[in-house]
């Protein structure tokens, strides 16, 4: 039992995390609701109510699955950062507008899908370029760093679409509509789950073979478990900083072109969409790796859209998801909590340990 | 004179600007002190949110400007503590535990605002009440200060003396000696005798009660409600202000002007269809150049790597 808690223990510990955040919330539910039963079953069985719910977690699942992987691949190399958010959004906006642009040659469908989906990815390593090279460059805060590029990319992105792509006949704004043929299709019928989550999919399976396959992948996790170790066994710190960066930035620029041409046909966004935080969180949760992203992912969409459902038939605002969800990242990133019950078994198995050997002679 | 550069340099714009700059003022003070002192809080939007949100219920439900006060703070000052238990007792990542705790006031404040005041965009159906503002009598008649600074909310002015604060503070007591010391190296520090831990707690306190003082200004004189998520990025733009800044308070204050400025700008473009975008995105461009000058600056002797 013992051992079985030390090899699981960030599992257990996740778990446990994630329990206590239920317990809160179902503390809060019990609280205000006139009708909690009723409250708790939209809260945690809502979201498999119908085969369209279950579809809206897929459909959510697909972007925070993108842009944890976007997150965790500087993560790895210790590189804290936040610009998923930033490069998901301008790699959408001039994705859209390549695709527009290139829409007359007419390119047959599947070139022009992954025509479009690789420009995103470009865009994306390019844009996360700049704050990887001025990290390993300068030394620069990476945080604030990518805090600040989304902020331009955001004004960037708005400026381009609502001055050079506007679809003036519509009547909110947004860009013109990108061409059937550049659509990623709907897989199953009812939903609005699209190719991109199988790419989605295969992305983490990419980024798992990356980072535990290759031996970049291999730098990129020694820089992050020992700096110094890595720089004097010959790793060169700055090339892995720099790659980190643009690799997150493909996925994250892949991930918001897919989000367009699968679900929105349009880039219609007005202010930033978020997901590259939910990608923090499940970066976070999934202690980055892209596995356990994908089933983080999961899990968050599955909240957020029992809280939509919560929201919609109860009397308890969804706003709970967030409290929900801040409880069980600070549990999870605090590093101390549980500590001491994992000293002690630790103890205790090193102590038999001794007795076994010590017995026999 | 054209009517654009005339409505710019006219006592209406520079009111506006000390009207916008004042809630970038106050957290860009709470994001410096704790920088000062070696971490980097982006907690800022959460504490202003719930800082915002407690003055408004408080003053609606006990008609006392003074406990709206003391609760806004009260809580700015909870949501920092909260922070420094994660990160400097159970070890977790500042900017980890920071960005749950936006995410928690982000929800908390939504989730109470309509359990007190059953709607989930703003409080205007709680009777909250405002800061006053400053009449300036006989004063209002000096020429373009008068104009400028008449009728501005008092909390404006406590803005412009935060930063005198904020001054004295770090350069003039016992604490901001100690601040400082702790920032520049914890070892150091600490082989003098100095608590660590202690004092990055107190930076963060004082985090605290700058961001609480912004988050009372957007609800209680800004505007007089409070609506969701109404901080809209101020928190993060503050991170830019004293980046600008390097956290000194002249170049914090002036950081946050520049934000002001831009950010007035915009208002006054607006209607004359000229793209704000490419003004608003000037301040960030700024930033990351400040940012990465002087961080190449002192970077010169350290390694890269670590955080």
């Amino acid at each position: 039992m013992e051992k079985f808690i030390l090899k699981y223990f960030n599992l257990i510990r996740t778990i446990i995390a994630i329990l206590i955040g239920f317990v809160i919330s179902i503390s809060l539910i019990l609280l205000v609701s006139k009708d909690s039963f009723a409250a708790l079953g939209y809260l945690f069985l809502g979201p498999f109510g119908s085969i369209s719910r279950m579809g809206n977690i897929i459909e959510l699942a697909t972007p925070i699955i993108f842009c944890g992987i976007a997150i965790a691949i500087p993560f790895q190399a210790s590189q804290f950062n936040v610009g998923a958010e930033g490069t998901f959004f301008i790699s959408a906006a001039f994705g859209t507008a390549f695709a527009l642009i290139i829409q007359s040659l007419n390119l047959p469908r599947f070139i022009y899908v992954v025509v479009v989906l690789a420009f995103a990815g470009l865009m994306g390593a390019l844009w996360g370029f700049i704050p990887g090279f001025l990290k390993a460059k300068y030394r620069a805060n990476m945080v604030v760093l990518t805090l600040m590029l989304n902020y331009i990319a955001y004004f960037i992105s708005i400026y381009l679409i609502n001055y050079h792509f506007r679809d003036k006949s519509a009547g909110f704004l947004t860009s013109y509509r990108l061409p059937d043929s550049v659509f990623l299709k709907q897989i199953i019928p009812n939903t609005r789950i699209h190719i991109g989550f199988l790419i989605a999919i295969a992305a983490v399976f990419i980024a798992y073979y990356f980072l535990y396959h290759t031996t970049l992948g291999y730098e990129i996790r020694m820089v992050g478990f020992n700096f110094h170790f890595a720089k004097y066994s010959g790793i060169d710190v700055f090339k892995v900083i720099v790659l980190s960066s643009m690799i997150g930035g493909i996925f994250a620029g892949i991930g918001g072109m897919s989000e367009v041409m699968g679900i929105h046909r349009r880039f219609l966004w007005q202010s930033l969409p978020g997901y590259g935080w939910d990608g923090v969180v499940v970066a976070i949760i999934g202690r980055n790796n892209p596995i356990l992203i994908m089933f983080a992912a999961f899990f968050l969409a599955y909240l957020r859209i029992g809280g939509q459902v919560l929201n919609l038939l109860s009397d308890v605002p969804y706003e709970l998801v967030s409290v929900i969800e801040a409880i069980i990242i600070l549990l999870i990133t605090a590093e101390a909590f549980l500590e001491n019950i994992k000293y002690r078994i630790t103890v205790k198995e090193a102590e038999k340990e001794v007795f076994k050997n010590e017995s026999p002679s | 004179m054209n009517p654009l550069l005339k409505s710019i340099f006219s006592t209406t714009f520079l009111f506006s600007v000390l009207r916008v700059a004042t809630p970038i003022i106050f957290p860009a003070l709470g994001v410096a002190i704790s920088s000062l002192s070696g971490s980097t809080n982006i907690a800022l939007e959460g504490i202003m949110l719930v800082s915002a949100f407690a003055g408004v219920v408080v003053s609606a439900f006990t008609q006392s400007l003074l406990l709206a006060l003391i609760a806004g703070i009260a809580a700015g000052v909870l949501i920092a503590l909260i922070l420094g238990y994660f990160s400097l007792k159970l070890r977790a990542d500042i900017i980890l535990a920071a960005i749950a705790l936006n995410l928690f006031s982000s929800g908390i404040t939504v989730f109470l605002l309509y359990i007190f005041a059953h709607d989930k965009g703003v409080s205007s159906s709680l009777k909250s009440l405002v800061f006053p503002t400053i009449k300036l009598g006989v004063l209002a008649k000096i020429p373009i200060l008068g104009g400028i600074l008449n009728n501005q909310n008092i909390l404006v002015y406590i803005a412009f003396l935060s930063v005198i604060v904020y001054y004295i503070i770090v350069f003039h007591t016992p604490l901001g000696l100690k601040i400082r010391a702790v920032g520049q190296s914890p070892d150091a520090a600490s082989s003098v005798g100095i608590n660590v831990v202690r004092i990055k707690l107190y930076a963060l306190i004082l985090s605290g009660v700058f961001g609480a003082l912004g988050g009372l200004y957007l609800s209680m004189g800004y505007v007089s409600w409070f609506g969701r998520d109404m901080t809209a990025g101020r928190g993060f733009i503050a991170i830019a202000a004293s980046s600008i800044g390097s956290n000194m308070p002249l170049g914090t204050l002036l950081g946050s002007l520049l934000f002001g400025v831009v950010y007035a700008l915009a208002n006054f473009l607006a209607p004359i269809n000229i793209p704000s975008e490419i003004i608003q995105v000037i301040p960030y461009i700024v930033t990351v150049l400040v940012l990465t000058v002087y961080s190449a600056r002192t970077a010169k002797e350290k390694e890269i790597g670590e955080e």
